[in-house]
Protein backbone atom coordinates (compact mmCIF):
# COMPACT_ATOMS: atom_id res chain seq x y z
CA UNK A 1 0.00 0.00 0.00
CA UNK A 2 1.32 3.39 -1.01
CA UNK A 3 0.64 6.53 0.99
CA UNK A 4 1.00 10.08 -0.20
CA UNK A 5 1.25 12.62 2.58
CA UNK A 6 0.96 16.33 1.87
CA UNK A 7 2.78 18.84 4.05
CA UNK A 8 2.73 22.63 4.13
CA UNK A 9 5.34 25.14 5.24
CA UNK A 10 3.63 27.62 7.55
CA UNK A 11 4.51 30.13 10.21
CA UNK A 12 5.39 28.34 13.45
CA UNK A 13 2.38 27.96 15.74
CA UNK A 14 4.10 29.87 18.53
CA UNK A 15 4.52 33.01 16.40
CA UNK A 16 1.94 35.73 16.88
CA UNK A 17 1.61 37.23 13.41
CA UNK A 18 0.88 40.90 12.84
CA UNK A 19 -0.16 42.93 9.79
CA UNK A 20 2.50 44.83 7.83
CA UNK A 21 2.46 48.56 8.55
CA UNK A 22 0.64 49.24 5.26
CA UNK A 23 -1.99 46.58 6.07
CA UNK A 24 -1.46 44.83 2.72
CA UNK A 25 -0.70 41.41 4.20
CA UNK A 26 0.70 39.79 7.30
CA UNK A 27 4.35 40.43 8.12
CA UNK A 28 6.25 37.18 7.76
CA UNK A 29 9.73 38.70 7.48
CA UNK A 30 12.18 36.79 9.68
CA UNK A 31 9.57 34.72 11.47
CA UNK A 32 10.14 31.07 12.28
CA UNK A 33 8.57 28.68 9.76
CA UNK A 34 7.65 25.07 10.49
CA UNK A 35 5.72 22.12 9.16
CA UNK A 36 1.99 22.72 9.72
CA UNK A 37 1.11 20.86 12.97
CA UNK A 38 -1.81 18.99 11.36
CA UNK A 39 0.48 17.87 8.50
CA UNK A 40 2.97 16.57 11.04
CA UNK A 41 0.20 14.42 12.52
CA UNK A 42 -0.58 13.13 9.00
CA UNK A 43 3.08 12.19 8.48
CA UNK A 44 3.15 10.39 11.82
CA UNK A 45 0.05 8.39 10.89
CA UNK A 46 1.65 7.35 7.59
CA UNK A 47 4.80 6.27 9.39
CA UNK A 48 2.79 4.21 11.90
CA UNK A 49 1.02 2.46 9.01
CA UNK A 50 4.41 1.61 7.55
CA UNK A 51 5.71 0.36 10.89
CA UNK A 52 2.66 -1.90 11.16
CA UNK A 53 3.49 -3.32 7.75
CA UNK A 54 0.31 -1.93 6.18
CA UNK A 55 2.04 0.70 4.11
CA UNK A 56 5.00 -0.09 1.90
CA UNK A 57 5.97 3.36 0.66
CA UNK A 58 5.40 6.92 1.90
CA UNK A 59 5.77 9.82 -0.53
CA UNK A 60 5.77 13.30 1.02
CA UNK A 61 4.60 16.16 -1.18
CA UNK A 62 4.63 19.89 -0.65
CA UNK A 63 3.37 22.69 -2.88
CA UNK A 64 5.19 25.92 -2.16
CA UNK A 65 8.45 27.85 -2.28
CA UNK A 66 11.94 26.40 -2.54
CA UNK A 67 12.32 26.57 1.27
CA UNK A 68 9.51 24.00 1.62
CA UNK A 69 12.33 21.50 1.13
CA UNK A 70 13.02 21.99 4.85
CA UNK A 71 9.55 20.70 5.73
CA UNK A 72 9.90 17.84 3.26
CA UNK A 73 13.22 16.92 4.93
CA UNK A 74 11.36 16.95 8.26
CA UNK A 75 8.83 14.50 6.81
CA UNK A 76 11.69 12.34 5.48
CA UNK A 77 13.36 12.40 8.90
CA UNK A 78 10.10 11.25 10.49
CA UNK A 79 9.99 8.29 8.14
CA UNK A 80 8.77 9.21 4.63
CA UNK A 81 10.71 7.41 1.89
CA UNK A 82 10.97 10.14 -0.74
CA UNK A 83 9.65 13.59 -1.42
CA UNK A 84 8.28 15.74 -4.20
CA UNK A 85 8.28 19.53 -4.17
CA UNK A 86 5.86 21.29 -6.49
CA UNK A 87 7.80 24.51 -6.52
CA UNK A 88 6.14 27.89 -6.88
CA UNK A 89 6.76 31.31 -5.34
CA UNK A 90 3.12 32.28 -5.80
CA UNK A 91 0.82 31.99 -2.79
CA UNK A 92 -1.52 29.27 -3.93
CA UNK A 93 -5.16 28.96 -2.95
CA UNK A 94 -6.52 25.60 -1.72
CA UNK A 95 -8.12 24.80 -5.10
CA UNK A 96 -4.81 25.33 -6.92
CA UNK A 97 -2.94 23.25 -4.32
CA UNK A 98 -5.55 20.49 -4.67
CA UNK A 99 -5.07 20.56 -8.46
CA UNK A 100 -1.29 20.21 -8.06
CA UNK A 101 -1.77 17.30 -5.65
CA UNK A 102 -4.26 15.72 -8.07
CA UNK A 103 -1.64 15.85 -10.81
CA UNK A 104 0.92 14.22 -8.49
CA UNK A 105 -1.64 11.53 -7.55
CA UNK A 106 -2.24 10.81 -11.24
CA UNK A 107 1.42 9.77 -11.53
CA UNK A 108 1.92 8.24 -8.10
CA UNK A 109 -1.45 6.44 -7.70
CA UNK A 110 -1.46 6.33 -3.89
CA UNK A 111 -3.98 4.20 -2.02
CA UNK A 112 -4.39 6.74 0.78
CA UNK A 113 -3.66 10.46 0.73
CA UNK A 114 -3.06 11.73 4.25
CA UNK A 115 -3.00 15.43 5.02
CA UNK A 116 -3.78 17.92 7.75
CA UNK A 117 -7.36 19.10 8.13
CA UNK A 118 -6.27 22.70 7.84
CA UNK A 119 -3.16 24.84 7.72
CA UNK A 120 -2.74 27.26 10.60
CA UNK A 121 -1.97 30.22 8.31
CA UNK A 122 -5.06 30.52 6.12
CA UNK A 123 -7.29 28.33 8.34
CA UNK A 124 -9.16 27.32 5.17
CA UNK A 125 -9.84 23.64 5.87
CA UNK A 126 -10.49 22.93 2.17
CA UNK A 127 -7.59 21.27 0.36
CA UNK A 128 -8.27 17.64 1.32
CA UNK A 129 -11.95 17.86 0.46
CA UNK A 130 -11.12 19.50 -2.87
CA UNK A 131 -8.51 16.88 -3.71
CA UNK A 132 -11.02 14.11 -2.98
CA UNK A 133 -13.52 15.82 -5.30
CA UNK A 134 -10.94 16.08 -8.11
CA UNK A 135 -9.92 12.44 -7.62
CA UNK A 136 -13.57 11.37 -7.45
CA UNK A 137 -12.78 9.33 -4.35
CA UNK A 138 -14.03 9.14 -0.78
CA UNK A 139 -12.97 11.52 1.96
CA UNK A 140 -12.72 11.32 5.73
CA UNK A 141 -11.99 14.70 7.24
CA UNK A 142 -11.10 15.54 10.88
CA UNK A 143 -9.92 11.99 11.54
CA UNK A 144 -9.16 10.83 15.07
CA UNK A 145 -8.68 7.15 14.19
CA UNK A 146 -7.72 5.35 10.99
CA UNK A 147 -7.99 1.58 10.59
CA UNK A 148 -7.06 -0.22 7.38
CA UNK A 149 -9.22 -3.29 6.72
CA UNK A 150 -8.04 -4.96 3.54
CA UNK A 151 -8.91 -2.74 0.61
CA UNK A 152 -11.09 -0.46 2.72
CA UNK A 153 -10.54 1.93 5.61
CA UNK A 154 -12.59 2.74 8.66
CA UNK A 155 -12.15 6.28 9.92
CA UNK A 156 -13.49 7.89 13.08
CA UNK A 157 -14.10 11.62 12.65
CA UNK A 158 -14.44 14.40 15.20
CA UNK A 159 -17.74 16.13 14.45
CA UNK A 160 -19.80 18.76 16.30
CA UNK A 161 -22.02 16.18 18.00
CA UNK A 162 -19.24 13.79 19.00
CA UNK A 163 -17.64 11.08 16.88
CA UNK A 164 -18.72 9.64 13.53
CA UNK A 165 -17.31 6.54 11.86
CA UNK A 166 -17.21 6.10 8.08
CA UNK A 167 -16.18 3.20 5.88
CA UNK A 168 -14.40 4.18 2.66
CA UNK A 169 -13.23 2.41 -0.46
CA UNK A 170 -9.66 3.06 -1.53
CA UNK A 171 -8.23 5.26 -2.81
CA UNK A 172 -9.36 7.83 -0.27
CA UNK A 173 -8.29 11.13 1.22
CA UNK A 174 -8.00 11.36 5.01
CA UNK A 175 -7.41 14.64 6.84
CA UNK A 176 -6.06 14.55 10.36
CA UNK A 177 -7.47 16.17 13.45
CA UNK A 178 -5.46 16.86 16.59
CA UNK A 179 -6.07 13.58 18.35
CA UNK A 180 -5.22 11.18 15.53
CA UNK A 181 -1.82 10.63 17.15
CA UNK A 182 1.05 12.39 18.89
CA UNK A 183 3.90 12.93 16.44
CA UNK A 184 7.34 11.70 17.40
CA UNK A 185 10.50 13.76 17.36
CA UNK A 186 12.94 12.98 14.57
CA UNK A 187 16.13 11.40 15.89
CA UNK A 188 19.49 12.83 14.89
CA UNK A 189 20.51 9.73 12.86
CA UNK A 190 17.17 9.92 11.01
CA UNK A 191 17.67 13.63 10.32
CA UNK A 192 21.09 12.79 8.83
CA UNK A 193 19.63 9.89 6.81
CA UNK A 194 16.84 12.15 5.52
CA UNK A 195 19.40 14.34 3.78
CA UNK A 196 20.22 11.48 1.44
CA UNK A 197 16.65 10.47 0.64
CA UNK A 198 15.43 11.43 -2.86
CA UNK A 199 13.65 14.78 -3.24
CA UNK A 200 12.34 15.59 -6.72
CA UNK A 201 11.20 19.00 -7.81
CA UNK A 202 8.51 19.88 -10.32
CA UNK A 203 6.36 22.97 -10.94
CA UNK A 204 2.67 23.69 -11.45
CA UNK A 205 3.50 24.50 -15.10
CA UNK A 206 5.20 21.09 -15.53
CA UNK A 207 2.01 19.54 -14.13
CA UNK A 208 -0.15 21.71 -16.47
CA UNK A 209 -2.03 23.15 -13.50
CA UNK A 210 -3.69 26.55 -13.74
CA UNK A 211 -2.83 28.37 -10.52
CA UNK A 212 -4.34 31.76 -11.37
CA UNK A 213 -5.80 33.21 -8.16
CA UNK A 214 -9.58 33.51 -7.81
CA UNK A 215 -9.57 35.50 -4.61
CA UNK A 216 -7.62 38.70 -4.03
CA UNK A 217 -6.46 39.86 -0.64
CA UNK A 218 -7.52 43.48 -0.23
CA UNK A 219 -5.92 43.93 3.16
CA UNK A 220 -5.47 42.66 6.68
CA UNK A 221 -6.16 44.24 10.04
CA UNK A 222 -5.98 43.36 13.69
CA UNK A 223 -9.26 42.21 15.19
CA UNK A 224 -10.96 44.46 17.72
CA UNK A 225 -8.82 44.10 20.82
CA UNK A 226 -10.41 43.30 24.13
CA UNK A 227 -9.34 45.39 27.05
CA UNK A 228 -8.43 43.47 30.15
CA UNK A 229 -11.07 44.17 32.79
CA UNK A 230 -10.70 44.15 36.52
CA UNK A 231 -9.59 41.62 39.09
CA UNK A 232 -12.25 40.80 41.64
CA UNK A 233 -11.32 40.06 45.24
CA UNK A 234 -13.50 37.03 45.84
CA UNK A 235 -16.45 34.99 44.64
CA UNK A 236 -18.97 37.30 46.34
CA UNK A 237 -17.65 40.30 44.43
CA UNK A 238 -17.65 38.30 41.19
CA UNK A 239 -21.28 37.28 41.60
CA UNK A 240 -22.23 40.86 42.50
CA UNK A 241 -20.51 42.21 39.36
CA UNK A 242 -22.14 39.59 37.10
CA UNK A 243 -25.58 40.30 38.55
CA UNK A 244 -25.53 44.05 38.93
CA UNK A 245 -22.89 45.42 36.56
CA UNK A 246 -22.77 43.01 33.59
CA UNK A 247 -26.32 41.75 34.23
CA UNK A 248 -25.58 38.39 32.64
CA UNK A 249 -26.81 36.07 35.42
CA UNK B 1 -28.50 38.06 -7.05
CA UNK B 2 -29.72 34.66 -5.97
CA UNK B 3 -28.46 32.87 -2.92
CA UNK B 4 -28.67 29.19 -2.04
CA UNK B 5 -28.27 28.21 1.61
CA UNK B 6 -27.42 24.63 2.46
CA UNK B 7 -29.54 23.68 5.48
CA UNK B 8 -28.02 22.17 8.61
CA UNK B 9 -30.58 19.69 9.88
CA UNK B 10 -31.12 16.20 11.31
CA UNK B 11 -34.00 15.31 8.92
CA UNK B 12 -36.64 15.86 11.62
CA UNK B 13 -35.70 19.47 12.42
CA UNK B 14 -33.81 22.43 11.04
CA UNK B 15 -30.76 23.30 13.15
CA UNK B 16 -30.55 26.91 14.37
CA UNK B 17 -27.10 27.18 12.73
CA UNK B 18 -28.90 27.54 9.38
CA UNK B 19 -30.38 30.84 10.57
CA UNK B 20 -26.94 32.47 10.85
CA UNK B 21 -26.41 31.88 7.13
CA UNK B 22 -29.80 33.42 6.39
CA UNK B 23 -28.68 36.63 8.08
CA UNK B 24 -25.41 36.64 6.14
CA UNK B 25 -27.40 36.07 2.93
CA UNK B 26 -29.67 39.01 3.76
CA UNK B 27 -26.58 41.20 4.13
CA UNK B 28 -25.45 40.13 0.65
CA UNK B 29 -28.96 40.78 -0.68
CA UNK B 30 -31.08 38.94 -3.23
CA UNK B 31 -33.55 36.05 -3.41
CA UNK B 32 -32.72 33.42 -0.80
CA UNK B 33 -33.50 29.72 -1.30
CA UNK B 34 -32.71 26.90 1.13
CA UNK B 35 -31.64 23.41 0.03
CA UNK B 36 -32.55 20.61 2.44
CA UNK B 37 -30.74 17.42 1.44
CA UNK B 38 -31.50 14.39 3.55
CA UNK B 39 -33.51 11.25 3.98
CA UNK B 40 -37.10 11.51 5.25
CA UNK B 41 -36.37 15.18 5.71
CA UNK B 42 -39.80 16.62 4.96
CA UNK B 43 -40.18 17.90 8.53
CA UNK B 44 -36.90 19.82 8.30
CA UNK B 45 -37.97 21.24 4.92
CA UNK B 46 -41.26 22.44 6.39
CA UNK B 47 -39.39 24.24 9.16
CA UNK B 48 -37.08 25.80 6.59
CA UNK B 49 -40.14 27.10 4.71
CA UNK B 50 -41.20 29.00 7.83
CA UNK B 51 -37.94 30.93 8.16
CA UNK B 52 -38.57 34.61 7.55
CA UNK B 53 -37.43 36.00 4.21
CA UNK B 54 -37.02 32.76 2.26
CA UNK B 55 -38.06 32.63 -1.39
CA UNK B 56 -38.34 28.86 -1.73
CA UNK B 57 -37.14 25.63 -0.17
CA UNK B 58 -35.67 22.90 -2.34
CA UNK B 59 -35.90 19.46 -0.83
CA UNK B 60 -33.79 16.54 -2.01
CA UNK B 61 -35.16 13.58 -0.09
CA UNK B 62 -33.16 10.47 -0.89
CA UNK B 63 -31.58 7.67 1.14
CA UNK B 64 -28.22 8.60 -0.47
CA UNK B 65 -28.27 11.93 1.37
CA UNK B 66 -28.69 10.41 4.81
CA UNK B 67 -25.88 11.27 7.24
CA UNK B 68 -24.72 13.99 4.83
CA UNK B 69 -22.00 11.93 3.16
CA UNK B 70 -19.85 14.46 1.28
CA UNK B 71 -19.39 12.16 -1.73
CA UNK B 72 -23.15 12.18 -2.35
CA UNK B 73 -24.26 15.61 -1.16
CA UNK B 74 -21.48 17.69 -2.75
CA UNK B 75 -22.50 16.76 -6.35
CA UNK B 76 -26.08 17.69 -5.48
CA UNK B 77 -24.95 21.10 -4.18
CA UNK B 78 -22.83 21.60 -7.30
CA UNK B 79 -25.76 20.69 -9.54
CA UNK B 80 -28.41 22.78 -7.80
CA UNK B 81 -26.01 25.59 -6.86
CA UNK B 82 -24.79 26.16 -10.43
CA UNK B 83 -27.83 28.39 -11.03
CA UNK B 84 -27.03 30.74 -8.12
CA UNK B 85 -24.66 33.66 -7.58
CA UNK B 86 -23.89 32.61 -3.98
CA UNK B 87 -23.92 29.32 -2.06
CA UNK B 88 -23.76 29.62 1.73
CA UNK B 89 -23.64 27.29 4.70
CA UNK B 90 -22.87 27.89 8.36
CA UNK B 91 -19.43 26.51 9.21
CA UNK B 92 -20.40 23.42 11.18
CA UNK B 93 -18.30 20.27 10.81
CA UNK B 94 -20.88 19.04 8.29
CA UNK B 95 -20.54 22.12 6.09
CA UNK B 96 -16.76 22.26 6.46
CA UNK B 97 -16.68 18.69 5.20
CA UNK B 98 -19.00 19.12 2.23
CA UNK B 99 -18.70 22.69 0.95
CA UNK B 100 -15.06 22.59 -0.27
CA UNK B 101 -15.86 19.38 -2.15
CA UNK B 102 -18.80 21.10 -3.86
CA UNK B 103 -16.57 24.10 -4.62
CA UNK B 104 -13.99 21.92 -6.37
CA UNK B 105 -16.74 20.28 -8.44
CA UNK B 106 -17.83 23.77 -9.52
CA UNK B 107 -14.20 24.84 -10.04
CA UNK B 108 -14.69 27.63 -7.53
CA UNK B 109 -12.35 28.80 -4.75
CA UNK B 110 -14.45 28.59 -1.59
CA UNK B 111 -14.10 31.24 1.11
CA UNK B 112 -14.13 29.76 4.61
CA UNK B 113 -15.77 31.16 7.74
CA UNK B 114 -16.62 34.70 6.71
CA UNK B 115 -17.13 36.98 9.71
CA UNK B 116 -18.53 39.99 7.80
CA UNK B 117 -20.08 40.85 4.44
CA UNK B 118 -18.45 43.93 2.88
CA UNK B 119 -20.23 43.63 -0.48
CA UNK B 120 -21.61 40.89 -2.70
CA UNK B 121 -18.09 39.76 -3.65
CA UNK B 122 -16.00 41.01 -0.72
CA UNK B 123 -15.88 39.45 2.72
CA UNK B 124 -13.90 39.53 5.94
CA UNK B 125 -12.59 36.38 7.53
CA UNK B 126 -10.25 35.53 10.39
CA UNK B 127 -6.89 33.96 9.54
CA UNK B 128 -3.95 32.85 11.71
CA UNK B 129 -6.24 31.61 14.50
CA UNK B 130 -8.13 34.87 14.49
CA UNK B 131 -5.04 36.99 15.18
CA UNK B 132 -5.60 38.80 11.88
CA UNK B 133 -8.74 39.64 9.90
CA UNK B 134 -8.37 39.46 6.12
CA UNK B 135 -10.58 41.26 3.60
CA UNK B 136 -10.88 39.15 0.46
CA UNK B 137 -12.59 39.64 -2.88
CA UNK B 138 -13.75 36.74 -5.02
CA UNK B 139 -13.63 36.85 -8.82
CA UNK B 140 -15.41 33.50 -9.22
CA UNK B 141 -18.82 33.57 -10.93
CA UNK B 142 -20.28 31.66 -7.99
CA UNK B 143 -19.30 32.75 -4.51
CA UNK B 144 -19.25 29.67 -2.29
CA UNK B 145 -18.94 30.66 1.36
CA UNK B 146 -19.07 29.18 4.80
CA UNK B 147 -20.31 31.53 7.49
CA UNK B 148 -18.95 31.80 11.02
CA UNK B 149 -22.10 31.36 13.11
CA UNK B 150 -21.01 33.62 15.97
CA UNK B 151 -20.48 36.56 13.60
CA UNK B 152 -24.10 36.71 12.39
CA UNK B 153 -27.21 36.69 14.57
CA UNK B 154 -29.76 34.03 13.69
CA UNK B 155 -32.65 35.13 11.44
CA UNK B 156 -36.22 34.66 12.66
CA UNK B 157 -37.13 30.96 12.51
CA UNK B 158 -40.78 31.77 11.86
CA UNK B 159 -42.86 34.23 9.91
CA UNK B 160 -42.21 32.96 6.40
CA UNK B 161 -44.21 30.70 4.14
CA UNK B 162 -41.91 29.69 1.31
CA UNK B 163 -42.98 27.22 -1.34
CA UNK B 164 -41.36 23.79 -1.16
CA UNK B 165 -40.04 22.28 -4.41
CA UNK B 166 -38.77 18.76 -4.85
CA UNK B 167 -35.33 18.15 -6.35
CA UNK B 168 -35.44 14.72 -7.92
CA UNK B 169 -31.83 14.10 -8.82
CA UNK B 170 -29.96 11.39 -6.97
CA UNK B 171 -26.21 11.24 -6.49
CA UNK B 172 -24.83 8.11 -4.94
CA UNK B 173 -21.09 7.80 -5.38
CA UNK B 174 -20.91 4.38 -3.73
CA UNK B 175 -17.44 4.99 -2.29
CA UNK B 176 -18.33 5.71 1.32
CA UNK B 177 -20.74 4.50 3.95
CA UNK B 178 -21.88 5.64 7.37
CA UNK B 179 -20.80 3.06 9.96
CA UNK B 180 -21.91 4.66 13.21
CA UNK B 181 -21.68 7.55 15.59
CA UNK B 182 -21.15 8.32 19.23
CA UNK B 183 -23.19 11.36 20.10
CA UNK B 184 -23.04 12.71 23.61
CA UNK B 185 -26.52 12.93 25.09
CA UNK B 186 -26.97 15.99 27.24
CA UNK B 187 -29.86 18.02 28.58
CA UNK B 188 -27.72 21.15 28.61
CA UNK B 189 -27.91 23.67 25.76
CA UNK B 190 -25.68 23.27 22.70
CA UNK B 191 -22.29 24.91 23.16
CA UNK B 192 -22.60 27.12 20.10
CA UNK B 193 -26.13 28.26 20.97
CA UNK B 194 -25.87 28.68 24.76
CA UNK B 195 -26.19 32.10 26.41
CA UNK B 196 -23.73 31.05 29.10
CA UNK B 197 -20.74 28.75 28.62
CA UNK B 198 -18.57 27.42 31.45
CA UNK B 199 -15.33 25.82 30.31
CA UNK B 200 -12.71 23.86 32.20
CA UNK B 201 -9.06 23.44 31.38
CA UNK B 202 -6.08 21.44 32.49
CA UNK B 203 -6.47 22.96 35.96
CA UNK B 204 -9.55 20.81 36.50
CA UNK B 205 -7.05 17.95 37.03
CA UNK B 206 -9.43 15.14 36.01
CA UNK B 207 -12.76 14.37 34.39
CA UNK B 208 -14.59 13.78 37.69
CA UNK B 209 -13.93 17.36 38.75
CA UNK B 210 -15.97 18.54 35.74
CA UNK B 211 -18.99 17.57 37.87
CA UNK B 212 -18.43 20.88 39.67
CA UNK B 213 -18.85 22.66 36.32
CA UNK B 214 -21.93 20.61 35.38
CA UNK B 215 -23.57 21.48 38.69
CA UNK B 216 -22.90 25.19 38.23
CA UNK B 217 -23.98 25.01 34.58
CA UNK B 218 -27.30 23.43 35.47
CA UNK B 219 -28.04 26.23 37.93
CA UNK B 220 -27.31 28.85 35.27
CA UNK B 221 -28.76 27.06 32.25
CA UNK B 222 -25.28 26.98 30.78
CA UNK B 223 -23.38 24.70 28.41
CA UNK B 224 -20.05 23.19 29.46
CA UNK B 225 -16.96 23.41 27.29
CA UNK B 226 -13.29 22.59 27.64
CA UNK B 227 -9.87 23.64 26.46
CA UNK B 228 -7.85 21.47 24.11
CA UNK B 229 -5.58 20.52 27.01
CA UNK B 230 -8.53 19.10 28.95
CA UNK B 231 -9.74 17.13 25.91
CA UNK B 232 -6.26 15.85 25.02
CA UNK B 233 -5.82 14.72 28.63
CA UNK B 234 -8.99 12.66 28.27
CA UNK B 235 -10.98 14.56 30.93
CA UNK B 236 -13.91 15.12 28.54
CA UNK B 237 -14.88 14.20 24.94
CA UNK B 238 -13.84 16.13 21.83
CA UNK B 239 -17.23 17.68 21.15
CA UNK B 240 -16.70 19.91 24.20
CA UNK B 241 -13.56 21.57 22.82
CA UNK B 242 -13.69 25.34 22.41
CA UNK B 243 -10.99 26.89 20.28
CA UNK B 244 -9.52 27.45 16.85
CA UNK B 245 -10.01 23.84 15.85
CA UNK B 246 -12.94 23.08 18.12
CA UNK B 247 -16.12 25.05 18.49
CA UNK B 248 -16.27 28.81 18.13
CA UNK B 249 -18.56 30.29 20.76
CA UNK B 250 -19.70 33.83 21.57
CA UNK B 251 -22.14 33.63 24.48
CA UNK B 252 -23.29 36.49 26.70
CA UNK B 253 -21.13 35.05 29.48
CA UNK B 254 -18.08 32.82 29.16
CA UNK B 255 -16.51 31.48 32.33
CA UNK B 256 -13.01 30.02 31.90
CA UNK B 257 -12.01 27.85 34.84
CA UNK B 258 -8.45 26.59 35.14
CA UNK B 259 -7.71 27.62 31.56
CA UNK B 260 -4.44 29.44 30.92
CA UNK B 261 -5.59 30.97 27.64
CA UNK B 262 -3.46 29.74 24.72
CA UNK B 263 -4.16 31.77 21.55
CA UNK B 264 -5.81 28.70 20.02
CA UNK B 265 -8.33 28.74 22.87
CA UNK B 266 -8.83 32.51 22.78
CA UNK B 267 -9.63 32.18 19.06
CA UNK B 268 -12.69 30.18 20.01
CA UNK B 269 -14.19 32.44 22.70
CA UNK B 270 -12.84 35.97 22.62
CA UNK B 271 -15.96 37.38 20.94
CA UNK B 272 -18.02 36.47 24.03
CA UNK B 273 -19.77 39.50 25.50
CA UNK B 274 -18.53 39.05 29.07
CA UNK B 275 -15.57 36.86 29.98
CA UNK B 276 -14.78 35.62 33.47
CA UNK B 277 -11.50 33.88 34.25
CA UNK B 278 -10.80 31.86 37.37
CA UNK B 279 -7.18 30.80 37.62
CA UNK B 280 -4.66 30.57 40.41
CA UNK B 281 -1.85 31.87 38.18
CA UNK B 282 -2.28 35.63 38.02
CA UNK B 283 0.06 35.79 35.01
CA UNK B 284 -2.20 33.49 32.92
CA UNK B 285 -2.90 35.05 29.48
CA UNK B 286 -6.63 34.41 29.92
CA UNK B 287 -6.73 37.43 32.28
CA UNK B 288 -5.74 39.74 29.40
CA UNK B 289 -9.12 39.12 27.74
CA UNK B 290 -11.23 38.69 30.89
CA UNK B 291 -13.67 41.37 32.02
CA UNK B 292 -13.61 39.89 35.50
CA UNK B 293 -10.63 37.94 36.72
CA UNK B 294 -10.54 35.98 39.94
CA UNK B 295 -7.11 34.83 41.04
CA UNK B 296 -8.02 31.85 43.17
CA UNK B 297 -7.75 28.10 43.51
CA UNK B 298 -10.66 26.78 41.46
CA UNK B 299 -11.28 23.98 43.95
CA UNK B 300 -12.26 26.51 46.60
CA UNK B 301 -13.79 29.10 44.24
CA UNK B 302 -16.15 26.74 42.40
CA UNK B 303 -18.05 25.45 45.46
CA UNK B 304 -18.38 29.07 46.68
CA UNK B 305 -19.66 30.14 43.28
CA UNK B 306 -22.05 27.22 43.15
CA UNK B 307 -23.65 28.19 46.44
CA UNK B 308 -23.67 31.91 45.62
CA UNK B 309 -25.69 31.77 42.40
Amino acid sequence: MKILVAVKRVVDYNVKVRPKSDGSDVDLANVKMSINPFCEIAVEEAVRLKEKGTATEIVAVSVGPQQSQEQLRTALALGADRAILVNTDETLEPLAIAKCLKAVCDTESPDIVLMGKQAIDGDNNQTGQMLAALLGCGQATFASELIVEGDRIKVTREVDGGLQTLGLNLPAVVTSDLRLNEPRYASLPNIMKAKRKPLDTTTPADLSVDIAPRVSLLGVELPAQRQAGIKVDDVAMLVDKLKNEAKVI
Amino acid sequence: MSILIIAEHDNSSLKPATLNSVTAAQEIGGDIDILVAGSDCQAAAEQAAQVAGINKVLVADNAAYNNALAENVAPLIAEVGAAYSHILATATTTAKNIMPRAAALLDVQAISEISAVVSADTFKRPIYAGNVIATVQSSDAIKLLTVRGTAFDGAAAEGGSAAIEVVGSSHSAGVSEFVGEEVAASNRPELTAAKIVISGGRGMANGDNFDMLYSLADKLGAAVGASRAAVDAGFVPNDMQVGQTGKIVAPDLYVAVGISGAIQHLAGMKDSKVIVAINKDEEAPIFSVADYGLVADLFSALPDLDSAV
